[in-house]
């Protein structure tokens, strides 16, 4: 571990962060501030579509928060893995003549991802003054949920970008696996829309479905129906946990054994 | 401590697999998928290579084009990994082997030396206290808040090579492409050179330039179709590898016809041929060593129209197309004369061989009395080749004395 976080590798991780951000929004006129206003404007239409014509969230309290909060942590996840995806071989200049930590390309973009979403929290914390939120002790989980989900989609963005190098059909793959996971998972709706029980608790297997609810739950409000409700007890309720960790440990071994011979892949 | 091995290349093979990307229809692709017969043709780029680096040598790769240099050169660096054998490196090495690599054309020249530091190993306090040195080498102080998509290929080359000498690593690798830009430019690369072999650090130097290779290294190894033809002092090594491309050339036909050669003028006469000899009346010769005293250059014109009394010339280049030796009848103010259609007239050169070790070409030309009209001028008309026992940096290479009083 001290290797891994060496002072070299740390001055290139700033770096390479500190580059992704300059250049991302270069030459557009709001810059920065696009990186709330693509989720916020996103939720705004979801908002009048869902909420306002639709009616989904009768029942649940400081819906529109519950719904930012869902949004939110699904951007972040869709914007972690798709930038990861493209990163090696978007790097592929570098890897092909420098002998750098494959993984730092990786998880630069990872981060640059992870600041969005702090910076996108914060319109979270103001949504919810401004819909008086209670401020609920379980906030404190808060950190931990966003650790599973960071992990998560780290394993994911892992393998992702190890595979893109050598088939570069799983960028299109990928998109319809997260056009699906969008609406597979209870961002829009409440989960209590799903009445069936047994697809309830399919739904509530996957770790991003797990997460978001969870967030809701410790943030937002208790009438959140979590993993742990749905399963009422038993192991099943760890089934995501798992998942996050076969995920995250598949992700690093084909990371590893892959990254020898990226630079002549690519 | 002087002989202790810095780095140590042991059985290295390395083969790439070239997917045979012969699926044409899907159909084909699906059917090929599941059969698991997925075609690679499998090319040895390096075989068994092996050598030693002791630390503080200036050690040579030396090969054609597509030996496996550049292949050996990205293991060592890390950027490969060997299919079969081993790398041993005892100290710290250089990650890269290009310059400028990570440049980003749309940062400004100030944030890519961070960035560019950082791929080195600097992190940000290190490179401000480096930053004013590496402007200041660079001679780019007004443009470093440009973007560098902005800036000339010179200047981005000069930039990258400030960044890259202050590298701290103990083992370097070079590239000859790092002697880029401008011939002031290229002094300080050189000059920079001559530093690390005064400082005793551990060169990796690959090229094909015999002069460079000479100077600046003592040892090294020839490539040759991925296997270590010879390894040794560097003087060795350079004969060796000019033997190489002499068998080489002579395998290929040598075309002292006007063929597919680049020339131009008015076409009012006309290049036919030239030869190259050892005597005026001697055979056709390519290789001139020390006994020969002469080199004697035939070259027959043709008119198509008439033309009064034109001026005949010779030009030869080095392998770098740089001049080495210039003669023509005004110059020389022998008098020629008056060519009628269809007539031919042949000119003979005698040079004395001066000419350093190399291989040099010959482009004759034909002209108006003035020299202003050119009629023709056939570039690589032939060649020839010099072999020198004693060894030199420069044009010339004579026999000479060295008196020590």
């Amino acid at each position: 571990m001290r290797h891994i976080f060496s002072k070299q590798n740390r001055a290139l991780l700033s770096e390479l962060v500190r580059t992704d951000f300059k250049l991302r929004y270069q030459g557009s006129v709001l810059g920065y501030a696009w990186s709330l206003l693509r989720p916020l404007l996103l939720f705004v239409i979801l908002y009048v579509v869902f909420v306002k014509f639709l009616k989904f969230g009768a029942g649940v309290p400081h819906f529109p928060v519950y719904l930012l909060l869902g949004i939110v942590l699904w951007n972040f996840f869709n914007e972690m893995t798709v930038q990861s995806l493209g990163s090696i071989v978007g790097r592929g200049d570098l890897i092909r003549k420098i002998r750098i930590p494959r993984w730092i390309i990786v998880l630069s973009s990872s981060i640059s991802a992870l600041i969005n979403l702090l910076l996108n929290l914060v319109v979270v914390v103001i949504f919810m003054f401004v819909n008086h939120v209670d401020l609920l002790r379980t906030t404190l989980w808060l950190p931990l949920i966003l650790l599973e989900v960071y992990l998560f989609a780290l394993g994911l963005s892992l393998f992702l970008s190890a595979a893109f190098v050598k088939f570069r059909d799983i960028n299109y793959i990928w998109e319809v696996i997260l056009q699906a996971g969008f609406y597979l998972t209870p961002i829009l709706y409440p989960l209590s829309r799903i009445t069936n029980l047994t697809f309830q608790k399919l739904i509530m297997l996957n770790p991003m479905a797990q997460t978001i609810q969870d967030a809701r739950y410790s943030v937002v409000t208790h009438q959140t129906d979590t993993v742990y409700r749905v399963f009422q007890g038993g192991w099943y309720e760890f089934i995501p946990f798992i998942i996050v960790i076969a995920v995250l440990l598949g992700g690093l071994t084909y990371f590893r054994s892959q990254s020898k011979y990226f630079a002549e892949n690519i | 401590m002087a002989d202790e091995i810095a780095i140590k290349v042991e059985d290295v093979g390395k083969i790439f697999r070239l997917p045979h990307e012969k699926n044409v229809s899907i159909k084909s692709a699906v059917i090929n998928f599941y059969s698991r017969k997925r075609t690679f043709e499998k090319q040895q780029v390096l075989k068994d290579v092996s050598f030693e680096v002791k630390k503080g040598e200036f050690f040579g790769i030396v090969g054609r084009n597509g030996s496996g240099k550049s292949t050996l050169l990205k293991m060592l660096a890390g950027i490969y990994s060997p299919s079969k054998g081993g790398i041993q490196i005892n100290g710290k090495l250089t990650p890269f082997i290009e310059l400028g690599v990570g440049f980003n054309p749309e940062l400004t020249g100030r944030e890519n030396v961070y960035l560019n530091g950082a791929l080195l190993g600097f992190n940000r306090k290190e490179m401000a206290t480096l930053y004013d040195e590496i402007v200041e080498f660079a001679e780019l102080d007004r443009f470093m808040d440009q973007k560098l998509k902005n800036y000339s290929s010179g200047m981005q080359v000069r930039l990258a090579f400030s960044i890259a000498i202050r590298a701290r690593s103990e083992i370097l690798l070079l590239d000859e492409v790092l002697a880029v830009g401008d011939a002031i430019f290229q002094k300080k690369c050189y000059d920079y050179f001559k530093q690390l072999k005064k400082d005793k650090r551990t060169v990796v130097f690959v090229s094909h330039d015999s002069s460079a290779l000479l100077e600046y290294c003592n040892k090294g190894i020839l490539l040759e179709k991925g296997q270590v033809l010879h390894r040794g002092t560097i003087e060795m090594i350079v004969n060796e590898y000019s033997d190489l491309l002499n068998e080489h050339e002579e395998q290929t036909p040598t075309t002292s016809k006007s063929g597919n050669k680049k020339r131009w003028g008015t076409g009012e006469a006309k290049v036919i041929g030239a030869k190259v000899m050892g005597t005026i009346s001697g055979k056709e010769k390519m290789i001139f060593n020390d006994e020969d005293q002469e080199i004697v250059v035939r070259v027959l014109y043709k008119a198509n129209k008439a033309v009064p009394a034109p001026a005949f010339g010779i030009t030869v280049l080095d392998a770098e197309g740089q001049r080495v030796f210039t003669s023509n009848t005004m110059w020389s103010k022998v008098s020629t004369k008056n060519l009628s259609p269809g007539g031919e007239t042949e000119v003979i050169w005698s040079i004395p061989n001066a000419f350093n070790t190399g291989t040099f070409s010959i482009s004759p030309a034909i002209s108006d009395p003035s020299g202003t009209k050119i009629l023709d001028w056939l570039e690589d008309a032939t060649m020839f080749k010099v072999r020198k026992k004693v060894k030199s940096l420069s044009y010339i290479n004579v026999e000479h004395r060295i008196e020590i009083l």
